[in-house]
């Protein structure tokens, strides 16, 4: 038997759904249709009643949900691409981000985001969204790169007494794999070593994990042993598996999916010049898309995020400094 | 319907009394400085249609109240201790909000009080989800009333909210106080329609008008809309004409409001309209209004004083965690 990224999703809110009577899954086609990508295919025949669909009006969505959290509940709810979470905006970094801290009232809601680009969607059906919401102060933010991931870390952060942004990648919803769904798993705010190395770290989350590590692979064929960490979570940062893994190799490279301006990789450029600064033997570099919407040809999709190629020749730029 | 009764009329008149009372002490501590943190924004105008709504919601039936910047005779009404805005307004860390946030943006959640954002319009699809996880719990019937005003009715928010709690059939009261100024925009360049309650129709949701200075057409309008979203559960939208008879917040001296409307029917002082109106009907004389005020000003100087001896938050204590989930908090300035 073997599971796809997407699939574990679905899993993942059937088991919060028989386990927990609060959860509840609100957003655009998520009932008989089973959900744009079909991550809640068959949910609402299995769970009547506790599988909404909702209207086009992604602000009154995310406020329903916060409503529905003041009330004890524990809403999922799924843009149907991140892109228009933008829609909802307000309601997440304004509403659901500051509640708690407001008002001692926990906002545990779970926005769910199919994100990242795939060849042919274009500006508004690609977008990584996971720096805008990192920003704000009362929220977690989670960028899943693995199936077993992809379950578990939903499966805790819809247990969360917190508002959870949940950055599913569209490109791993199907060729994505495993054997089996995990039992345990590393805890949300622990990133992983996903690849041992000593001449050099590659920073990164989400699909540019994969592309990552292509690259390492063929950075092997030359000789040079790259270390990859998957944040995993990027809200927070376990800043300390950063460091440790920049202390083995003394150079880093941060690469991500999302618009070059700000963002998670330059904070992580950031926290590794402020705490770590003495480790690095070279400059660390990052690698983004480029400053320009995304575009919707594939010819030109391919060239604007980064893929294995481009972080091969970041690396073997940085190997060389 | 049954008419409105000497018992309903006088509390909730002596509700909109304690509300004016201390919203006047505020006001003038604002002026004189010091001690009022943060800014002051009256409810002086709106008492009736506020109060009038506040009376007939219950928190022991599970009702939610979501009120705005002008809903302290509202909020009272419902039930919020007169400490909540005393300690708000002046500043004291046992303050609903402790100190993190202010005001009007005070609530408690928990108790069927939550707690506005400034953005307006946003509070309504709130009010509505509390409204659903009620029914999907299974918790007895009660209703949810969210208050705007018209500027929120030009959010992309409230048109959201409006349409979802209609289509989920909601027992939502949504008062809509037509003061007729946004800030300093009047509202022939806030909606084009001929009244807002037209809108209700498009919304599919049942639309009620009233004169929002006339404190008995407002108990007697909110009896029939709370009623009727409790017995229909289906979103009810009351449209009170009404003017706001202060600044947008004391900081402004409203120099832009037309004179003319305050000659108007809409323009009258609701605490006016409704003395005149008890002492008419007899149900109660000049010495009991001076009762009345006197036991208002007496508490309003008991929580204003208890909460001005009351320290203000300190940062050093503060625990700067915007998590629930202490374990995620960062650790700050990297």
């Amino acid at each position: 038997m073997s599971i796809t990224y997407l699939a574990a999703i679905r899993e993942a809110q059937a088991k919060a759904l028989a386990d927990d009577p609060r959860v509840f899954i609100y957003g655009q086609d998520v009932a008989t249709f089973g959900g744009a990508f079909k991550a809640t295919k068959g949910l609402s025949e299995a769970f009547p009643g506790r599988v909404m669909d909702a209207p086009i009006s992604e602000d009154a969505m995310v406020g329903m949900a916060i409503g529905a959290a003041i009330e004890g509940m524990r809403p999922i709810v799924e843009m149907q691409f991140a892109d228009f979470s933008s829609i909802a905006f307000n309601q997440i970094v304004n509403q659901a981000a500051t509640l708690y801290w407001r008002t001692g009232t926990p906002c545990p809601i779970t926005v769910r985001l199919p994100s990242g680009g795939t060849a042919g969607s274009g500006p508004f059906h690609s977008q990584s969204m996971e720096a805008l919401y990192a920003h704000y102060p009362g929220l977690v933010v989670l960028t899943p790169a693995t199936v077993e991931d992809a379950y578990s870390m939903l499966l805790e952060a819809i247990a969360l007494p917190d508002p959870v942004i949940f950055c599913e990648h569209k490109l791993l919803y199907y060729h994505l794999k495993a054997e089996s769904l995990p039992v345990e798993n590393l805890p949300i705010g622990e990133a992983r070593v996903v690849r041992s190395g000593q001449h050099a770290t590659i920073v990164t989350y989400s699909a540019m994990v994969h592309e990552s590590l292509k690259a390492a692979g063929m950075m092997a064929e030359d000789g040079y042993h790259i270390e990859v960490v998957d944040l995993r979570s990027v809200k927070p940062i376990d800043t300390d598996t950063v460091l440790a893994s920049v202390a083995r190799t003394g150079r880093l490279l941060a690469v991500g999916e999302a618009f070059p301006w700000g963002g998670v990789t330059s904070e992580v450029i950031a926290r590794v010049a402020a705490e770590g600064f003495d480790l690095l033997d070279c400059p660390p570099r990052r690698l983004n898309a480029r400053d320009t919407p995304i575009p919707y040809h594939p010819n030109l999709w391919k060239a604007h995020r980064p893929t294995a190629d481009t972080i091969y020749s970041a690396l073997t730029n940085l190997v060389r400094l | 319907m049954s008419p409105v009764t000497a018992e309903k009329f006088i509390t909730t008149y002596r509700w909109m009394l304690l509300a004016r009372i201390l919203e006047d002490r505020i006001a003038s501590l604002y002026r004189a400085g010091g001690a009022i943190v943060g800014g002051v924004y009256l409810g002086r105008g709106q008492e009736a249609f506020s109060a009038a709504l506040g009376v007939h919601l219950s928190r022991e039936r599970g009702d939610v109240f979501g009120g705005l910047i002008r809903d302290m005779a509202g909020r009272l009404a419902f039930g919020e201790p007169l400490l909540d805005p005393a300690r708000s307004y002046l500043g004291s860390a046992k303050g609903p909000m402790r100190g993190r946030d202010g005001n009007i943006h005070r609530g408690r959640p928990t108790e069927g009080l939550p707690a506005m954002i400034s953005h307006l319009g946003s509070l309504v699809s709130v009010v509505s989800g509390m409204l659903l996880a009620k029914r999907l719990k299974g918790d007895p019937p009660c209703v949810g009333a969210s208050c705007v005003g018209d500027g929120a009715t030009s959010t992309g928010a409230f048109h959201e909210a409006m349409n979802t709690a209609a289509i989920e059939r909601l027992p939502l009261v949504v008062a809509v106080a037509n003061n007729q100024y946004a800030y300093s925009t009047p509202t022939s360049r806030q909606y084009a329609c001929e009244n807002l309650v037209d809108r209700a129709k498009g919304y599919g949701v049942t639309g009620h008008v009233v004169d929002g200075t006339d404190l008995e057409a407002c108990l007697d309008i909110f009896e029939r809309a709370v009623t009727a979203a409790l017995e229909t559960q289906t979103p009810q939208m009351v449209v009170g004409k009404l003017l706001r008879l202060s600044g947008h917040g004391e900081h402004d001296d409203a120099f832009y409001v037309d004179p003319h409307l305050r000659e108007e029917s809409s323009g009258r002082d609701p605490l006016t309209v409704a003395e005149t109106h008890l002492l008419e009907k007899g149900w109660g004389t000049p010495s009991d209004v001076d009762a009345w005020t006197a036991d208002a000003v007496e508490r309003v100087r008991e929580a204003m004083t208890q909460a001005q001896r009351e320290g203000g938050p300190d940062a050093a204590v503060e625990t700067w965690e915007a998590l629930a989930s202490r374990h995620l908090v960062e650790g700050g300035n990297a």
